[in-house]
């Protein structure tokens, strides 16, 4: 199955090795003010159904609905020494319920996480410097639901190269997660509560390089680790004779995912847009995803974009069904998202742009809606639809 | 980490940043500013991008997240 895609990415480079470049903003701002940019509103409903939940031990329903919704307001002012200083500022709600959840405490009508909400903030600044090719930014993001919240921190820089065509970036980023420590009703006695800490360091780096006229990729490697509390205290293990306890996982994962995305202009109206993953970590947990998205221009300002993506994975050393975990083992779970699977994901997507505005009004610029079907070979299947809707000044 | 898929990444690497690259002007990228050309991961895929960070064990290499937050459901 590998061989196929890697062909193909080998074919699809090997094709326009001749070419080269980055997609570059190289618009003069005359304004020092702070001014709005833009607003973006991103909407989305998102249900899923599947029997191997890890509450209850790799059985049960997996059924969860998900409505996020997220806004951002863009700003930009440049500076005395003619920087472009960019601001955005993000808030991002999901309601969410989940049967799963339920099951933390059946005893209950209704546990304190069957339906909860999520709140998360994000502030980013960038400074970018037109002369040197240089930017550099930062970004604080804050997450907070019920029994978990997490605050991120990161830093970033960029070098264009003189002609723009070729872009290096490193993007070094910490999360540091708290969730309190909620077990299955049966299993609450003798253990400890209060909260325990997950931590995340990436050091994200990424190059972008034109090919041609046409056609640009972009190399991404995210080498990440993560240590402190992996597992989740509420997921239950049931060993081969029949006992009961909960999940338990390493204290440190170390992950390794590289992924190449090219996209290519083909005639006037065709883009390809492709995307190959590979991924390790110390988990033993392998996995390759392949995206390909075509964006056919029916008119300048309208495009339907097909899409496919397939994901395969190799289960981690922990991983084992219901009622099939060895007591002896140091770490097991039965959480069906670190089993070996293969997912197919395929949908379709419309895209409006309208520069007098839409439905008459003059800053709703653009409009993007995308629904998708998913489907994993554990029998998980689950549905999204999206939409995007940009205002200008 | 497999050493074949190490080679293969290595000769793409390789490939990006040899001579074989055309040097583009400013003027020549109509195609490449188009807004569907850009290499970023676009927003409307921010909860595709989600929940298949939490529903597969795989995560990062995306210009999605590679970590934080819960998947508790």
């Amino acid at each position: 199955m590998i061989r196929i895609p890697i062909i193909i990415i080998a074919f699809y480079f090997s094709i326009v090795s001749v070419f080269s470049q980055v997609n570059t903003d190289t618009t003069t701002y005359a304004t020092r003010k702070l001014k709005i940019d833009e607003v973006n509103f991103v909407g989305s409903y998102y249900q899923q159904n599947g029997n191997n939940a890890a509450v209850t031990g790799g059985i049960g329903s997996e059924k969860l609905r998900d409505i996020p919704t997220t806004i951002d307001v863009r700003m930009s002012r440049k500076d005395k020494k003619s920087r472009l200083h960019s601001y955005a500022v993000a808030l991002g709600v999901d309601s969410y319920t989940s049967a799963s959840s339920d099951k933390i405490d059946p005893s209950t009508i209704s546990s304190a996480s069957s339906s909860d909400q999520r709140y998360y903030p994000t502030f980013n600044w960038q400074m970018a410097n037109e002369k040197t090719g240089n930017t550099v930014g930062a970004t604080l993001s804050g997450s907070f639901e019920y029994d978990y919240f997490s605050v991120g921190i990161g830093v970033q820089g960029s070098k264009n190269s003189k002609d723009n065509n070729r872009q290096i970036g490193l993007h070094l980023q910490t999360f540091q997660d708290q969730l309190t420590l909620i077990y299955p009703i049966e299993l609450r006695s003798g253990r400890p509560t209060g909260m325990a800490s997950r931590n995340t360091y990436t050091a994200s780096i990424t190059l972008s390089q034109v090919i041609n006229t046409r056609f640009q990729v972009m190399v991404q490697v995210d080498p990440t680790y993560q240590q402190g509390y992996l597992g989740l205290p509420f997921n239950r293990v049931y060993f081969s004779d029949n006992s009961e306890t909960i999940e338990s996982l390493p204290e440190s994962r170390f992950k390794i995912p590289i992924g190449i995305r090219g996209n290519y202009f083909v005639g006037d109206r065709l883009i390809v847009r492709a995307l190959y993953r590979y991924y390790w970590d110390d988990w033993k947990l392998n996995g390759h995803t392949i995206e390909l998205e075509t964006a056919v221009k029916l008119t300048p300002f309208i495009s339907v974009t097909p899409f496919y993506r397939y994901y395969k994975q190799s289960a981690v050393n922990y991983f084992a069904p219901y009622a099939t975990q060895e007591k002896s083992a140091t770490f097991y779970t039965s959480d069906y998202d670190l089993s070996k699977f293969e997912s197919h994901f395929a949908g379709l997507g419309l895209r409006i742009v309208a520069p007098d505005g839409i439905f008459g009004l003059s800053r709703w610029n653009m409009v993007e809606v995308r629904y998708g079907h998913y489907e994993r070979q554990t029998g998980l299947v689950s549905d999204v639809i999206s939409i995007h809707c940009r205002f200008k000044q | 980490m497999k050493y074949k898929t190490l080679k293969i990444f290595s000769a793409l690497l390789l490939l990006l940043t040899s001579s074989g690259c055309k040097s583009v002007k400013e003027y020549q990228k109509i195609y490449l500013n188009d807004a569907e050309m850009e290499l970023s991961m676009r927003k409307v895929q921010q909860t595709e991008n989600s929940f298949q960070l939490y529903r597969e064990g795989a995560s990062g290499g995306n210009g999605g997240k590679s970590g934080g937050g819960c998947g508790c459901n």
